[in-house]
């Protein structure tokens, strides 16, 4: 009995060699369905500077409505290979003026730290960004004196959002110009 | 040495080689209640064939150490073990089979020798590498693999190795998986039988993720030394950027983190914040209580010990996960994991299918669709390496269209693997290993 098994072995080892490290991971295999199922609005772009690989692209925001309507807002998205156990990382590539997203581009949102889980799929970050844009919040600052000033004045914090956008200062910062024109 | 036996006159006193498997032998060569009569088999047959057995041991750390030892007294004879660590002074506290003169050594060989020299008989095989060096050729020749590691991913890596192994002709290419894992006072073992039942990959919910401070609450208002330190990880690094890149391993580098850290945790009258501190936050180490890992490691090779000899039921078909808690008194629940059928490991095992690699690849999509198990209507397709074809989104489209008129042995190798979705399956993937059946011809 030993022995079949052993020379079945042998047969199937020499099948076996030469196949390694030529598989698909489970994170490119999820990705690839997230990416198959995403469903973008037209005010989203995604791009792949190395299409094949599908673990680091970016997102193009260009929101139509809200405070930022006219902006072209950049974020780069890197997977991990141990994706969907772990979030992907994004970031945005612009000095911005949001009380959610910092100057280095970290971006406080939910989902991408504290509830992230393993059901929710690459959809749900990019709506939840989108979501960033439309209903920008004080109550989770990365940006503190962007947040104060949406807090306490509302209308001076559209016109601070404007200024930056168009590459202007707010408080001795000086912003990076994102008009889509 | 000689120890003063107790023993009867009348009963004859056991040879020496012998003693210590005694009452190992009365459990291998007697049944007992739950004993499955089909499949056991108490003729000294049956002790030999489990001493022929071939057992891999991943991960030569705190489990590990615990993992090796019990299956040594266990009656395994032929025994690797995998890692690519060395010895640090910190290991000493709990990983019994190193000593000070050890530090700097590898774990493999060391934890190797040592069980070598207590349980006479046993041979143990160290690799002093990456899980991943080793290819399908090693995998193959054990007959069980026991994991005792501290990473989801290389949990993961060997589970979809071992699930890829297994081919329905060979009976033998079925590796019993059993999983150990501890996190302070707590733990699990499992038991999977590859592509059979649920896998590591179907229970992924069962790891919890790290617990994360949100990152405005890191930014804004800390509130606790580890938020001081988060935040000068997370993001004055990321600003400065002291040194190119992040190494958790450099002191120099948890110096520089450990002192961002400290003056943040000033500047918010915060204390606690040590150097120590600062590399179990960044290195998200988790205390390990040495009770958890014997406890854990006797309960995956109690399940070895069971599978090898069929003695007693094994978790694996009906329960398959146990986890247990030491937090407030003791728990123990043992439970069945379902399988998921969209499981993107165990849920799709990689078929063969022949193509010929003259086929354009826009040919080789339309066979697609009339493939029974498949019917892709709109497939997107790649390989380890490439992205072959995507239907959406858009731009993905436009830079892989160009392939679609290229052959099929342009853009794969003979015997690759490729991955297959479409948004009509909802969340099932294909997996195909490809083999040309003809030569290809590049012109
Ligand atoms: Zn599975």
């Amino acid at each position: 009995m030993l022995k079949i098994w052993s020379m079945q072995q042998d047969a199937n080892a020499d099948a076996a060699a030469g196949t390694k490290k030529k598989k698909v991971t489970a994170a490119q295999l999820r990705i690839q369905k997230d990416l198959s199922e995403l469903a973008l609005p037209s005010t989203m772009k995604t791009d792949f500077p190395d299409p094949d690989d599908t673990l680091n692209f970016t997102l193009t925001i260009e929101p139509d409505e809200g405070m930022y309507k006219g902006g072209r807002f950049h974020f780069t998205f890197a997977i991990p290979q141990s994706f969907p156990h772990e979030a992907p990382k994004v970031k945005c590539t612009q000095k911005i003026y949001h009380p959610n997203i910092d100057l280095d581009g970290n971006v406080c949102l939910n989902i991408l730290r504290e509830d992230w889980k393993p059901v929710l799929n690459l959809q749900a970050v990019i709506i939840g960004l989108q979501f960033l844009f439309l209903e920008p919040n004080a109550s989770d600052p990365l940006n503190k004196e962007a947040a104060e000033d949406l807090r306490s004045n509302r209308e001076g914090f559209k016109r601070n959002v404007r200024s930056a956008m168009g590459g202007g200062s707010v408080k001795h910062q000086t912003f990076e110009r994102v008009l889509k024109t | 040495m000689s120890q003063p036996v107790m023993v009867a006159s009348t009963l004859q006193a056991p040879t020496v080689p012998d003693s210590r498997w005694i009452y190992l032998d009365n459990v291998r060569q007697k049944k007992g209640p739950f004993t499955d009569e089909e499949s056991f088999d108490a003729s000294g047959e049956a002790v030999s064939a489990m001493e022929k057995m071939k057992l891999l041991v991943i991960g030569a750390g705190g489990l590990g150490c615990e993992i090796l030892k019990d299956l040594a007294l266990s009656g395994f004879k032929d025994i690797h073990v995998i890692d690519m660590d060395t010895i640090d002074v910190s290991n000493l506290n709990r990983q019994f089979l190193f000593r000070q003169s050890d530090v700097g050594k590898s774990k493999a060989e060391v934890a190797a020798r040592f069980v070598e020299k207590r349980v006479k008989g046993v041979s143990i095989t160290p690799h002093n590498c990456k899980i991943q060096d080793k290819d399908d050729e090693f995998y193959m020749q054990f007959n069980i693999v026991i994991c005792g590691l501290d990473s989801i991913e290389a949990r993961r890596w060997i589970n979809s190795t071992l699930v890829d192994l297994v081919d329905n002709e060979n009976p033998e290419s079925l590796k019993p998986l059993i999983d150990g894992g501890t996190e302070g006072f707590k733990g699990q073992s499992r038991v999977i039988f590859p592509t059979m039942t649920s896998c590591i990959e179907c229970q992924l919910d069962m790891h919890a993720p790290r617990a994360a401070v949100p990152l405005c609450t890191l930014a804004t208002i800390p509130r606790q030394p580890e938020h001081c330190i988060e935040w000068a990880h997370i993001m004055a690094w990321e600003q400065e950027k002291p040194f190119p890149k992040l190494d958790n391993d450099d002191p120099e580098h948890i110096t520089w983190l450990y002192k961002k850290a400290l003056a943040r945790a000033q500047e918010f009258n915060i204390s606690g914040v040590t150097y120590s501190l600062t590399q179990g936050v960044v290195k998200n180490i988790i205390p390990a209580i040495a009770s958890t890992n014997a406890i854990i490691a006797a309960s995956c090779c109690n399940e070895a010990f069971k599978i090898a000899t069929s003695t007693n039921p094994s978790l694996g078909f009906e329960e398959n996960y146990m986890m247990y808690s030491g937090n407030d008194s003791i728990y123990t629940y043992t439970f069945k994991h379902e399988k998921k059928d969209d499981c993107p490991v165990c849920g799709n095992i990689a078929r063969n299918m022949e193509i010929d690699p003259n086929f354009t690849l826009e040919e080789f999509i339309e066979s697609l669709a009339a493939r029974p198990e498949a019917q892709l209507k709109k497939p997107s397709i790649r390989s380890e390496q490439k992205t072959i074809y995507m239907q959406s989104p858009e731009s993905l489209e436009l830079k892989t269209r160009p392939n679609l008129v290229k052959k099929m042995g342009e853009l794969v190798e003979d015997g690759e693997e490729i991955g297959v979705s479409d948004p009509s399956l909802g969340s099932v993937n294909f997996k195909y290993r490809l083999r040309f059946s003809k030569p290809f011809k590049s012109h």
